[in-house]
């Protein structure tokens, strides 16, 4: 039966592409590439790599960014689910959360480096007032050489991911009442939740934190728009390469695809060695007792960080969307003189092709995501077992840098002669929106009280009737919204488009990151507007469908 | 609900590993209720789960169930003919009243719509067809539930508890209609209960299971 297969083939969907790209990465690295004529191994690759002028600093810059911000969202989240809980900010950040997680990485890019720029709006606010600039200051912070913009925008991001994982996690380990208990020892709110509820609670969100790690030390988008140039960033340079006319180049890229591997690796590496170093002194601060000291400032910082960070990604929206129908704007002018609808004009025309592209592979990898992970959970329902074990191999592709086996499986592709098609990149976005879509449905899925088919079954229905009038119906909504989660990752997915299209399939990701090099605030802002809005859509949708359709039925309101 | 049943259970053993659990031969007539007693933890919910199709792996299970001399032992749920009854009513969230019903009509039945109406009039909610079950009260959605089952035309009919999470004047009188129906139609039925007055209510045999097993 299909339904039976469908947890082999999801693994064997997730892995082999993974697998494959990483050894057409590793010949190609060692001289191995007889269709470029590199016939015999060599380290010919590696001494290239070395030569190039500043690839230290590349590395040490992947290797920084990815932990810095990894260490700095974590911060902000624990410490917002210390101090915050139960209060009507964390009521506010909660239905912000989603809305936020949606906005594509770039689009979130952009609207930092629009309001930090030495011509952005924080500048323009405190000129000529504050800063006494009449004239925009020759400063490089947007790119600049020591990566922090390009953190500031990592941070933005994961925040809100590693938040909605921690909050999926927090239910199994009645931190209410943890905290009630140590509150009724004498221990303050704050210091309560770090000490009962947050050890336990980062073992549940380790794999999504070693995800940010891989994602944060291997990103070419944000990089691309926020991070330092001269040299760029690790994985930027590598798709620099990659993208070389000349087709040598390829044999460099390779190397740095693998040397980003270790990269990556070195800092879970690194991060694995912190976290028992952090283990060591939690133990040592709980054992000591102290139970108030620290409680106001812990308020204060669980408060801030999360406020500025979600501040700055709305903020940086506004932003966009201020310079997309921006007419004449001198600098210390906070607003522009005139609006103009001019930049959506002419943009337009052009945006047709490459939002026909988006919907089409965004929808395509989301369904088809969807139904292997409902068979592999109805599955996991009829007969009972779940596949807990298989788990870690979802993460897998979220591990893994993308750069590190995306190229190898564009030569594996070359070499089996697939031209670049939608239907190319909507199996290469699969890849990352399958475990997502199985990450956000799963919990539900299981959760849904076995009494509900125990009963259907006794009234006679068969199994796929129990699936598909009493289960699909009831768990309609976790499904929209697991599929507009789908749709959001494949909608900002920048490198799986660039490199299986070969560059010959736009969308509005691959548009918008281009548009970067050029500078055009006014064209970035139509661009990176429309991106950012596409997968609010979905999740309007998601939200708005399942409460028309049960309007009318109480107890479908509260469900997930 | 015309041909009365009648339900056998034979040398019917559950174990948990190397635990028995539940040892049980029993008749069950049509229109007799057999009352199976036992304080939480002595495996009556196993019991019926073993009967209507659903028993965890981690159990093992022999002896046979017998429908009117038919082996349902090997028989999935959804083909054994055994109709359940639950501590809470389940009326399906996302359809109404009358859907909830139809649920439970075999597909062939003729005069479907009829029929729906015709139960919802005896159990006294005619014209709640197009009501969400949300927004009646316990005993009305416990009512629907009976009849939902009563519809579903089982061969013999298992209950779980299904008076211990109703107030104490609605349990009275859901006894009385649920026993009523179970009689009038015939059916052999089966109750676990730790509610002494349940089992005087249902007026049959009544076995005692002993904690932990025997």
């Amino acid at each position: 039966m299909m339904l039976r297969l469908a947890p082999a083939l999801i693994v064997t969907l997730l892995v082999a592409p993974i697998l494959a790209g990483l050894v057409m990465a590793l010949l190609p690295a060692f001289g191995y590439l007889p269709a470029l004529g590199g016939e015999s191994l060599s380290l010919a690759p590696w001494r290239a790599l070395a030569a190039q002028p500043g690839i230290g600093r590349s590395v040490a810059i992947s290797f920084a960014s990815g932990l810095i911000a990894t260490a700095l969202s974590l911060a902000v989240v624990l410490l917002y689910l210390a101090a915050a809980s139960g209060s009507r900010l964390d009521r506010w950040i909660r239905r912000l959360v989603s809305p936020l997680l949606s906005i594509p990485h770039a689009a979130a890019a952009f609207g930092l480096a629009f309001l930090i720029a030495p011509t952005g709006l924080l500048a323009r606010l405190a000129s000529p007032a504050l800063t006494g600039w009449e004239r925009p200051p020759d400063l490089l912070i947007v790119q600049d050489p020591w990566g922090l913009s390009l953190i500031a925008g990592l941070v933005i991001k994961e925040v809100p991911f590693l938040l909605l994982m921690s909050l999926a996690a927090l239910p199994q380990l009645d931190a209410e009442r943890r905290v009630a208990m140590a509150r009724s020892l004498g221990y303050r709110p704050a210091i309560a939740w770090l000490k009962v509820v947050a050890p336990a609670l980062y073992p549940l969100i380790r794999l999504p934190v070693f995800a940010v790690i891989a994602y944060a030390s291997s990103v070419v988008d944000v990089a691309m728009i926020l991070g330092p140039t001269l040299p760029p960033t690790l994985a930027v340079s590598i798709l620099t390469w990659f993208s070389d006319p000349d087709l040598d180049q390829r044999f460099l890229a390779s190397a740095g695809a693998i040397l980003q591997l270790g990269v990556t690796a070195a800092a879970l590496f690194t991060w694995w060695g912190l976290e028992r170093l952090m283990a060591r002194l939690m133990k040592a601060w709980i054992a000591r007792g102290e139970r108030r000291r620290g409680e106001a400032g812990l308020r204060l910082a669980g408060r801030l960080p999360i406020l500025l960070a979600t501040g700055v990604a709305f903020a940086g929206l506004g932003g966009l969307a201020i310079y997309s129908v921006a007419g004449f704007w001198r600098f210390p002018d906070a607003l522009p003189r005139s609006m103009t609808p001019d930049h959506w004009a002419q943009a337009l025309p052009a945006l047709g092709g490459p939002l026909a592209s988006t919907a089409l592979i965004a929808l395509g990898s989301t369904l088809l995501a969807a139904l292997l992970v409902l068979a592999a959970l109805e599955n996991e329902q009829r007969t009972g077992r779940t596949a807990s074990k298989a788990l870690w191999l979802l993460y897998l592709p979220l591990i893994v840098p993308q750069i590190a086996f995306l190229f190898g499986l564009v030569v594996v592709m070359e070499q089996l002669g697939t031209r670049p098609t939608h239907g190319l990149i909507v199996f290469g976005h699969l890849l990352f929106v399958l475990p997502y879509v199985f990450l956000s449905l799963s919990e539900a899925y299981r959760r849904i009280d076995p009494r509900w088919t125990r009963l259907a079954l006794t009234l006679g229905a068969s199994r796929n009737a129990v699936f598909w009038r009493v289960r699909l119906p009831m768990l309609l909504a976790p499904l929209l919204t697991a599929c507009a989660v789908g749709l959001a990752v494949s909608i900002g997915q920048y490198l799986p488009t660039q490199l299986l299209g070969a560059g010959r399939v736009t969308t509005v990701t691959t548009e918008a990151v281009s548009l970067a090099a050029g500078g055009n605030r006014r064209v970035i802002g139509v661009w990176a507007l429309v991106q950012a809005c596409l997968p609010l859509a979905g999740f309007a949708i998601a939200i708005g469908l399942p409460k028309l359709l049960w309007s009318n039925r109480r107890g479908m309101q509260g469900a997930p | 609900m015309t041909t009365p049943h009648r339900l056998e259970l034979r040398d019917v053993s559950i174990r948990l590993g190397d635990t028995p659990l539940v040892e049980l031969d029993a008749e069950i007539a049509p229109g007799e209720v057999l009352t199976v007693m036992g304080p939480s933890g002595a495996g009556k919910s196993t019991l019926l789960a073993f009967l209507a199709g659903f028993l965890a792996p981690e159990f093992v299970a022999s002896g046979r169930i017998l429908l009117d001399g038919r082996d349902l032992t090997a028989l999935p749920a959804e083909r054994r003919g055994l109709g359940l009854l639950f501590q809470d009513p389940l009326l399906f969230p996302h359809l109404s009243v009358a859907g909830n019903l139809r649920f439970g009509l075999p597909r062939a039945a003729d005069d479907r719509a009829a029929r729906v109406e015709q139960a919802l009039a005896h159990i006294g909610l005619a014209g709640f067809g197009e009501r969400d079950p949300a927004t009646l009260s316990g005993g009305q959605q416990a009512r629907v539930a009976l009849m939902r089952l009563l519809l579903s035309a089982p061969c013999a009919v298992l209950l779980d508890e299904p008076f211990s999470k109703l107030d104490t004047h609605l349990r009275q009188a859901m006894r009385r209609l649920v026993f009523e129906h179970l009689r009038e139609a015939g059916l052999p039925s089966l109750l676990v209960t730790h509610d002494r007055e349940d089992a005087e209510a249902a007026g049959g045999r009544v076995i005692e299971l002993s904690p932990g097993g025997r």
